[in-house]
């Protein structure tokens, strides 16, 4: 019977900073078989004798033989891991959740709203886009960061601007005056914004707090909230829905989730304290 | 299993009840029943019938147990003790996986094999047969099998007893539970005992129980013994006094998110998790990550966790839950609405446990009553 | 532009819609067009607050002055943005530089001018002012929701220890 908890041996192959706080891991199975995952979903990242952080994968589906966490260093797992050097190695159990419905967002607008350490589950989504363009309809990327240090995958954001196939806006919550981008909260960037709203998707990650009021700002620009997705966390222990401890009112996020639909969420949504 | 197996019920007599702990040990099964222990009916194991609680019953009430002398010798004359049998399925401590790392920081993992001890279980009740099957939903019957509580639940042997009564923390009726046993075991007792005989209707539920109970000394039951356990049974039904209302449960619980009947139900609740320990659904579990002094071998446990605890929801910036009134909503709200959602069923037996061993007698059917008999109030009970 | 298209594109603007047409006209009165060279200063903290904007294009950041020379950029407003709310209220002056961050083309409407005519006829006043109540406020939420700092890392309590896991942000 295989056992659900056991982790697979990965190797870091590359690891570099992204923020103060954030950083980025490359890694390769010691096994060599991969990691196939679908755009959305998380692994479990085991941390010798700390235990285990959920995190979302951040790399291309197309190279599963690469597998891209981006971390933010903020409990003693996550810190355990920001301390792993190129050749340490992890444990990992996944792929696990739900994914982006990209599928669903063929030939329709679609509109990302990432905020802070968010841009990393939905960059996975934003490549497959990127690589398959013009089965899509107008894409825009709307991301909000604390402060311009923050952004994450700046060099990466000035390449996909390059393109001129997709629409990005920036903003941050405060900045220096040598900041020539917006400043202002994500929410402001909707109106911004060129996209179809009867006939486009999004797909939303970042604090709950903004999720909701993004998702207010979408429903006034026309979005069904049918068409609004967002990937939601809650602490977890197995991913596998057996602890527990990730249930948002009837749903296991680990299981059901991290990716909803809004309309699916939106009572849990409102609740305080779910 | 074979439904024809129960359709010819036999009588034991109660000077044969070794026989079938002998049966039991014979076929390579460690039997596992109710004796008792700290002035409580625990299950454990045991050998011969003399460690039964011969001639007990108990007394139960909100955040009140007590055993009683029934006047006669009954083996299975209480009703539920406090520990259910998820403590020996759904193991309270067990240990997934070491790992070790060398001096390069290269990792092995080794995983931990699940004991596949073959047990009987002697004594379960209609709603603990219940409780089990809940917990195979949630356990094994998914997407993902829980090997350790697969590796106990296996081979198992499960005799299953019938109520004669009720305690008054009973509700089973309502949850469609008992206290009829009527699949899941292998074998069902029935207890007979008046002025003129001691012994059990046996009925078997599996083709292993039929098995077994074809090489123990029995009797065709008579029309008066099957007479006298429908009796006994109507009796354990008859005698319930609480009840949980099922039509409507799940959505009338979703709209009542923001009820005041929180906060009165909160005032009172100690998050003591005791609700949670005694369920026989309950089945969160934390991690915990040891290392040894070395720092060379590593160590992953899962223990019983409870949603009664701040650090449940613990998430980076602290606990999503941090309310007594969001924790017991979390608890009365899952257990019996988003079960349905999640499993298909309720995720309560209607055991009564968790009445009986609150410290302040919280009562979950009067909890349930009352959060219904007056409706959400508040604007965002169901925006 | 023109005065018959000063008139058109005030009309046009979200900010005005609905207003009557004689309110149109006068407001074309008080408007005029400017532009803002990148790096120009739109006005200066402190400065008395004789217009307000529409912004057409470009992008102007609100920066409070440091004295040290690198101030600190609060809010940033970009086309069919309103610019200036401190002429509503005395004592009219700038709690804050505008610097125009790109080449940034706008309407003038002379806060004077209209401040004459708001008192005149207070049906206007209250139009007007409902209608810069409406930007206020949102400014005012998004400040406010910036204040929470929700993209803080919220972790410098080393006790959270295994227990902060999590999928979707990434933990």
């Amino acid at each position: 019977m295989p056992d659900p908890m056991l982790p697979r041996v990965f190797t870091v192959a590359a690891r570099h900073d992204e923020t103060a706080d954030t950083f980025t891991l490359e890694l390769l199975a010691e096994d060599d078989a991969g990691l196939a995952f679908a755009p959305g979903q998380f692994n479990m990242l085991y941390a010798f004798g700390r235990g285990e952080s959920a995190i979302s994968i951040s790399g291309d589906v197309a190279e599963p033989q690469r597998l891209v966490h981006t971390i933010r260093a903020v409990g003693t797992v996550t810190r355990a891991l920001a301390e792993l050097v190129p050749g340490a190695q992890l444990g990992v159990r996944g792929p696990y959740g739900t994914a982006w419905p990209l599928a669903a967002a063929r030939g329709r607008d679609v509109v990302f709203v990432a905020g802070g350490i968010g841009l990393a589950p939905l960059r996975p989504a934003i490549l497959e886009v990127l690589a398959a363009r013009r089965d899509y309809g107008r894409v825009v990327l709307l991301y909000g960061a604390r402060t311009p240090d923050d952004v994450l995958y700046a060099e990466e954001i000035a390449r996909w601007r390059a393109r001129g196939d997709i629409e990005i806006h920036v903003t941050v919550d405060a900045a220096g005056s040598d900041w020539r981008g917006n400043v202002g909260v994500v929410t402001q960037l909707v109106r911004r914004a060129g996209f179809d709203a009867a006939h486009a998707l999004a797909m939303l990650c970042g604090p709950e707090i903004m999720m909701r009021y993004t998702v207010i700002e979408l429903g006034r620009a026309g979005m069904s909230p049918a068409d609004v997705h967002v990937s939601l966390e809650r602490n977890m222990k197995c991913a596998i829905a057996f602890c527990g401890h990730c249930q948002y009112g009837p749903e296991f996020i680990c299981r059901d989730g991290p990716v909803f639909p809004y309309d699916r969420v939106a009572r849990w949504f409102d609740a305080r304290e779910l | 299993m074979s439904e024809d197996a129960s359709a010819a019920p036999r009588y034991l007599d109660r000077a044969d009840f070794d026989r079938l702990l002998e049966a039991l040990g014979a076929r390579g099964y460690t039997v596992i029943g109710p004796r008792v222990e700290g002035g409580a009916i625990v299950y454990d194991e045991l050998s011969t019938s003399a460690e039964l609680p011969i001639g007990w019953g108990d007394e139960q009430e909100g955040g009140h147990y007590r055993l009683r002398r029934r006047g006669d010798a009954a083996l299975f004359g209480y009703n539920l003790g406090p520990s259910a049998w998820k403590r020996h399925l759904h193991a309270p401590r067990v240990k997934l996986l070491e790992a070790a790392r060398d001096a390069d920081g290269r990792l092995r993992f080794e995983r931990v094999p699940a004991p596949q001890p073959r047990r009987a279980f002697l004594g379960v009740r209609a709603c603990e047969l219940a409780a089990i099957g809940v917990q195979d939903r949630v356990l094994v019957d998914g997407a993902h099998v829980d090997p350790h509580y697969a590796a106990r639940r296996e081979s198992l042997f499960l005799v299953a007893v019938n109520c004669g009564q009720a305690a008054a923390t009973c509700f089973c009726t309502s949850m469609q539970t008992g206290p009829r046993i009527r699949s899941g075991h292998d074998l069902a007792l029935t207890e007979l005992i008046d002025a003129t005989r001691h012994g059990f209707l046996v009925e078997a539920g599996s083709a292993a129980g039929a098995a077994l109970l074809d090489a123990l000394p029995t009797r065709a039951a008579g029309a008066a013994d099957i007479a006298a356990a429908e009796a006994a049974v109507a009796n354990a039904a008859s005698g319930q006094v609480r009840q949980m209302a099922q039509a409507g449960i799940r959505d009338a619980l979703y709209e009542r998110l923001e009820h005041p009947r929180w906060d009165e139900v909160a005032s009172r609740c100690l998050s003591c998790a005791n609700c949670t320990m005694v369920c026989p659904t309950c089945f969160c579990t934390t991690v915990e990550d040891v290392t040894d002094l070395s720092g060379d071998h590593a160590e992953r446990w899962r223990r019983w966790d409870s949603c009664f605890t701040l650090d449940f929801t613990h998430l980076h910036g602290g606990p999503a839950r941090t309310s007594a009134k969001s924790r017991y909503r979390q608890w009365l709200t899952h257990k019996v609405a988003g079960w349905h959602d999640q499993f298909g069923e309720s995720g309560c037996v209607g055991c009564g446990r968790c009445i009986t061993w609150c410290p302040v007698g919280i009562d979950i059917t009067e909890e349930v009553a009352a959060l219904r008999a007056v409706p959400d109030t508040s604007a965002s009970g169901a925006s | 532009m023109e005065i018959h298209d000063l008139e058109d594109y005030l009309a046009h603007h979200p900010f005005f819609a609905g207003l009557a047409p004689e309110y149109l006209a006068l407001l074309t009165g008080c408007a005029g067009n400017v532009n803002f060279a990148a790096g120009e200063t739109v006005f200066s903290q402190g400065g008395t607050a004789e217009h307000f904007y529409l912004l057409r294009d470009g992008r102007v950041a609100l920066e409070f002055p440091h004295p040290a020379g690198n101030g600190v950029v609060i809010d940033t407003l970009d086309a069919g943005d309103v610019l200036g709310a401190s002429w509503l209220v005395a004592p009219y002056r700038w709690p804050y530089d505008a610097r125009a961050l790109a080449p940034t083309r706008a309407l003038a409407l002379d806060a004077v001018c209209l401040r004459g005519k708001c008192d005149a006829d207070p049906a206007l006043g209250f139009d007007l002012s409902r209608r810069f109540a409406a930007v206020i406020v949102e400014r005012l939420h998004a400040a406010e929701l910036r204040l929470t700092d929700m993209y803080a890392n919220p972790a410098a309590d080393a006790s959270d220890a295994a227990v902060t896991a999590g999928a979707a942000g990434a933990a």
